[in-house]
């Protein structure tokens, strides 16, 4: 591949993603104040953050086809979960919380724990 | 407030990122160099493109061959959630001056996530957003550069480090659910998101879920207009 078709190759994506992000300022920029743009300012957020959670631990699957399915990352993943879930109502440190569970995340995958 | 403090207080704030962009910049960065692409190219798309996804997706698309046509839609789809992040930046990027470009091009999952859940006092503040989405950005340009040039050899085991990313998602929810006591936006995502999660093929679980949320957030406001309006 050239140089020439690889930078056409890199800015076409760069284009494509960048407009992904800016076409709301733009498209709505006089609306910025309407109640309903308010209104999804205040509730989006927590509950794209919600989605991202089950996002991030999709690959738990307790039931694949129908059977039981103890998967090699997936009691990790929801153990380590719940311990930064815990971690974050016992104390509210986000840095702590989120040591923590990486930590144990981390020991678990690597040391074959509950594999 | 200083200008050390400043950068400090922002670093603090980015260092799950830290922890989660450095591992898949690099993991990034090792897939781009393995499939032939020159290193200056792959440190190059982490400064002007930015996604995650996006750009394992667009080593992928190379590396087949694909049409810049095929890359501009694959790139289109992926990313279209973003979409809706800006729907719900726009009152808090106003009159951001000259970072609001910047502001708006840094927008990944995770910074929109740092930026939304910061507390009410410094939520106006334009400067730490900012200051939040460089540094981020900054981890994954450090991290892929390190994949470019690490190749396969990892000096220490980082197996498993990813899962930052999913505990900083965890923490910015329960901060998130602290603040609004509410519980309306969090039925809502368990409902889009295990929704999508046994309807949609992967590649188009998040924006379906975040599509179908946004959805049911606006016939939620129509319908909350009249009655004791909708808080």
């Amino acid at each position: 591949m050239s140089t020439h078709s690889l930078l056409l190759f890199i800015g076409v994506c760069a284009l494509a993603t960048f407009a992904t992000r800016i076409i709301p300022f733009v498209a709505l920029a006089k609306h910025a104040d309407h109640p309903l743009i308010l209104h999804l300012g205040r509730y989006l957020p927590p509950t794209v953050m919600m989605i991202l959670v089950i996002y991030a631990l999709r690959d738990f699957r307790p039931l694949l086809d129908g059977r039981l399915n103890a998967g090699a990352t997936g009691w990790p993943m929801i153990a380590a979960a719940l311990i930064v879930a815990l971690l974050h109502l016992w104390r509210r440190n986000a840095l702590l919380s989120i040591i923590g569970g990486t930590g144990a995340y981390m020991a678990m995958v690597q040391l074959g724990w509950m594999g | 407030m200083s200008l050390p403090y400043a950068w400090k207080e922002a670093g603090k704030l980015t260092l799950p990122v830290m922890f989660g962009y450095l591992p898949l910049g690099a993991a990034y960065g090792i897939l781009a160099v393995e499939v032939g692409m020159p290193w200056w190219a792959a440190v190059m798309m982490s400064l002007v493109i930015y996604a995650g996804a996006g750009q394992f997706l667009a080593v992928a698309l190379l590396a087949a061959g694909a049409g810049l046509m095929e890359l501009a839609v694959a790139t289109l789809m992926l990313n279209s959630r973003h979409l809706f992040y800006g729907l719900s930046l726009l009152k808090r990027f106003q009159g951001a001056g000259w970072r609001k470009p910047y502001l708006i091009f840094a927008l990944t999952d995770e910074t929109y996530s740092l930026i939304t859940t910061l507390p009410a006092e410094r939520a106006g503040d334009q400067a730490l957003a900012f200051r939040v989405s460089l540094l981020n950005q900054a981890w994954w340009v450090l991290g892929s550069i390190a994949g470019v040039l690490a190749g396969t050899t990892l000096a220490f085991d980082s197996r498993g480090i990813e899962f930052a990313l999913t505990a900083l998602f965890i923490v910015l929810t329960l901060e998130q659910a602290r603040r609004l006591r509410r519980w309306l936006p969090f039925a809502i995502a368990l409902f889009t998101g295990l929704g999508a999660l046994l309807l949609l093929p992967d590649r188009h679980l998040l924006l379906g879920a975040i599509g179908a949320a946004s959805l049911i957030l606006l016939l939620h406001y129509r319908l909350g207009r009249n009655p004791e309006a909708c808080a």
